[in-house]
């Protein structure tokens, strides 16, 4: 194509002033562009504009991809626009009941397609509450392991109005000094400093993984990164919309490890007697049931795959050596006890050939099993039409 | 061409224009300064490739059949027979940037321009050596041979159908490996990616043939090779004509490069073809159909949307190609042609391969289409019929230059069809197309109807154009109707 005011180029008015005026008024307008940008921030405003629910379908679980080009899908640290992507901000009903399901990649789903996650197949059963109410079940789980980061969603997701609140979670989530491993986590540190701050958790509010940004990165050149990840987020919706694909299916896929390694370690604790329960952040559990106020919540202690291979007399699976996990086991249902907490210990209720690529990570039929003992406790707790 | 090729290309060619203002290009060194960056380019762009030193080999062989096809139709007439001194110092400067490089194998891997080290000087000066015997012997022993020309071409064209056919290119590969003592198994098409061999082996056919055809203009060795490898255009076009490039070429000593109307000219189509390729192209490109997301979707409508995306994304990353080459090009003092014009706003199919891939397409016509058509009418064949053919003929050549696969051959039949049927359908109807110019409104609904239709003819083409598997492209062209859900 022709740009004809630039092709005819030799009409007198392209002179080296006309340039110069031309590249000082680029600077100019450069400068000012950033320095309003970072003034007026934007990018959490921008965080809410997306094109998920009017121009393609709303997402059933919140973004994440690492290999974006084949799971039409990325991991961002924008809350806003993860959220603004997702079902739950479909206008709630008057007939609908809103539970949660917060959690890790197990509730997320990995390898699984929406419909066959947990809150796909509760969904599918078309429950209704006990007065009534067709419940509706949201899946804001994400694919990382820390309380901190499911404390950090379901904090979010309160503006949604939730009627319950499921919480699957396992061990892997609790050592306090994984909670600010995640990106999402750390690249949200104001978010995080002020929970721990109304919670009151023991958790190091200076942690130097905390990303906090300066000027200079919320400026137009500094901000590049989220709004080329917002920009790619809406663009992939297309993709979502045309497949119903939102994460890559490795096939096959590398399967979780039946014989085990002679190794009795668990993250930074080596040894039965290094592991304290002040180790493991029980207060970031007690604050997200905390934050959740009169709306019911029920705990799940998910199903994890106990193998019978080579050292299983020392670990259960490649995640836990089996002092660690008895020893969580145990403060977890001494703890829930005390505090009168809704419990559903599910941790050896799935059949070990249901495990895909993670001693945490469900087949379809696994989640079948789970999905009934869910509802048992839904019923026990909430009752059902 | 990755970006940082792109930005590489522009600052050096601003860098270019800055320096010959100043005279530290001196006027008689600009020409030669273009023939370096292009001999330096073809290496620097070839991608990276598994059989050992075929990445230094491949570009060192555009330059051997660069410098053999300038040998076997340069100008021989009375007045100009002999090699001339300027002609003579391109050959060894040439040859001597080649062993220059090369002599970086002795080099850290991160200080070598080549993407893999280099092989042997020594082994490539023979190997050089060799080749060059070999060319000169068949030029003095065959140049009076009537169909020694003709046999070029076909060399060309064979070499070019090698690359371009999967099995063919695969055996070859194989073949290589087994002389190289690698494994033969792991043999592909891919190992044998020769950086821009299909404008090459294009432009190089366009120099034979204009030879042939007495109309080829005298070109002096550097003109040559700068004219067949000028860098901008080396990836992706467009196949200028020599008689168009070396007047420029001619008057680059001649004119002011960095001036006000030059920067500003050049740098709007640079700009332009960033926006266009590294904002919108690659922005559509990730919802563009292709072959995963053809199998993956869910319904006609989702499959029209990625196949819209597709006829965009590959326009706008073409066109945007083009314009940033062309923008380089006014930067180095050479214009080379527009190959695009608004392709998808033309009314008809024939309107469209007149503004789309506009090199190409004239390089075909003239090839292919008019000597072919000339040929049949001349063996009393129906005009109709000399036409289809003719039609046919061109669009599956346009094919095969992207491929030789199934897919590539019926896109061709597929163009070469519309052509056809627009042909006999404007020749019915142009005394009542005629009679629209009267009433505007009916001649603008007809012109609508003409880009949609045309449009949407070129889109469905497109499916057999981004999907190589032949079934799954027959598969998604029915289920673009509804057919196979």
């Amino acid at each position: 194509m022709k740009w004809k005011w630039l092709a005819d180029a030799d009409d007198g008015r392209y002179t080296r002033g006309f340039i110069i005026r031309v590249l000082l008024k680029a600077a100019v307008l450069f400068v000012l562009a950033n320095l309003i940008f970072a003034l007026a921030n934007p990018l959490p405003a921008l965080g809410h504009i997306s094109i998920y629910g009017w121009l393609v379908p709303s997402r059933p679980r919140l973004p994440y991809g690492e290999n974006s080009a084949q799971a039409y899908n990325l991991s961002l640290n924008s809350i806003d626009a993860m959220f603004a992507t997702h079902d739950i901000t479909r206008v709630k009903g008057t007939g609908e009941y809103r539970v949660l399901v917060v959690g890790d990649s197990s509730t997320w789903g990995i390898l699984l397609r929406p419909n066959e996650t947990l809150t796909g197949v509760l969904n599918a059963r078309n429950l209704e509450s006990g007065d009534g109410k067709r419940m509706v079940f949201y899946n804001i789980g994400y694919p990382t392991m820390s309380l901190t980061k499911d404390l950090m969603l379901l904090d979010y997701a309160m503006q949604y109005q939730p009627d319950a609140i499921l919480w699957p979670f396992t061990a892997q989530s609790f050592p306090r000094a994984s909670q600010a491993a995640s990106p999402i986590v750390q690249n949200n540190a104001e978010t995080v400093r002020r929970l721990i701050d109304t919670y009151h958790l023991n958790l190091d509010a200076q942690d130097a993984r905390f990303v906090t940004p300066t000027f200079w990165d919320h400026t137009l050149v500094g901000s590049r990164r989220p709004l080329a990840d917002w920009l790619r987020l809406q663009l992939y919706g297309f993709a979502w919309a045309t497949t119903g694909i939102d994460q890559y299916y490795p096939d096959p896929y590398t399967p979780h490890t039946v014989d085990l390694i002679q190794d009795i370690s668990w993250d930074d604790f080596k040894t039965p007697d290094s592991l304290a329960k002040s180790d493991l952040a029980f207060d970031v559990l007690a604050a997200g049931i905390q934050r959740a106020g009169s709306i019911p919540v029920i705990l799940v202690n998910e199903p994890m795959f106990i193998s019978d291979g080579k050292n299983s007399d020392l670990r259960y699976n490649a995640f836990y050596p089996r002092w660690a996990y008895d020893a969580y086991h145990g403060w977890l249902l001494d703890t829930a006890a005390k505090n009168k907490w809704q419990l559903l210990d599910l941790w050896d209720s799935v059949d070990s050939a249901e495990f895909t690529d993670s001693p945490v990570h469900l087949t379809p039929k696994g989640v079948e099993q789970m999905s009934q003992r869910v509802i048992q406790s839904i019923v026990e707790l909430i009752g059902l039409h | 061409m990755t970006l940082a090729y792109i930005v590489i290309f522009i600052a050096g060619a601003l860098l270019y224009a800055a320096l010959t203002s100043t005279e530290v290009i001196p006027a008689r060194g600009r020409g030669w300064a273009l023939l370096v960056a292009s001999v330096l380019a073809i290496y620097l762009m070839q991608p990276p490739l598994t059989i050992r030193f075929l990445d230094f080999i491949l570009p060192t062989m555009t330059l051997v059949i660069t410098i053999a096809i300038w040998l076997f139709t340069r100008d021989t007439s009375a007045a100009s027979a002999d090699i001339t001194r300027e002609d003579k110092i391109t050959f060894g400067l040439t040859l001597a940037l080649v062993i220059g490089l090369s002599l970086t194998r002795f080099l850290a891997p991160e200080m070598r321009p080549t993407p893999s080290r280099p092989p042997d000087p020594l082994a490539l000066g023979l190997a050089l050596l060799i080749a060059g015997v070999v060319i000169f012997a068949v030029w003095r022993l065959l140049r009076g041979w009537q169909g020694f020309l003709t046999a070029a071409i076909l060399l060309i064209v064979v070499l070019f159908a090698i690359l371009k056919t999967e099995f063919l290119a695969t055996t070859a590969s194989a073949l290589l490996r087994t002389t190289n003592g690698q494994n033969p198994e792991l043999a592909t098409a891919a190992d044998l990616s020769w950086l821009g061999i299909s404008y090459i082996a294009f432009r190089l056919i366009h120099i034979v043939r204009e030879k042939q055809l007495g109309r080829l203009p005298a070109m002096s060795l550097r003109e040559h090779i700068t004219y067949v490898i000028f860098f901008p255009a080396l990836a992706s076009g467009p196949i200028d004509r020599a008689e168009r490039f070396t007047p420029d070429l001619r008057a680059v000593p001649d004119i002011q490069l960095f001036i006000p109307p030059r920067l500003v000219e050049a740098s709007g189509r640079i700009s332009m073809g960033l926006f266009k390729k590294f904002i919108l192209g690659d922005s559509l490109a990730l919802f563009a159909l292709n072959p995963t997301n053809a199998a993956q979707a869910t319904s006609a409508g989702a499959l029209w949307l990625l196949l819209y995306a597709y006829a965009f994304r590959l326009y706008l990353d073409f066109s945007g190609y083009t314009d940033i080459v062309i923008g380089i090009g006014i930067l180095l003092g050479v214009r080379l042609p527009e190959n695009f014009d608004l392709p998808y706003l033309k009314q008809s199919i024939t309107a469209f391969w007149q503004s789309w891939h506009i090199t190409l397409s004239n390089w075909v016509r003239f090839y292919v289409f008019s000597p072919l058509s000339r040929t049949l009418l001349r063996y009393k064949v129906s005009s109709l019929l000399a036409v289809f053919i003719a039609q046919m003929a061109t669009m599956l050549i346009i094919g095969l230059w992207h491929g030789v696969q199934w897919t590539f051959i019926v896109w061709g039949v597929w163009h070469g069809v519309g052509l056809f049927i627009h042909k006999v359908w404007s020749d019915r109807t142009r005394k009542r197309y005629m009679t629209l110019k009267a009433q505007p409104r009916l001649l603008r609904a007809w012109t609508i109807a003409g880009i949609l239709l045309t449009f949407h003819f070129v889109a469905l083409g497109w499916v057999w154009f981004a999907l190589p598997d032949i079934g799954l492209a027959a598969k998604t062209f029915g289920r673009l109707f509804g057919i196979g859900f």
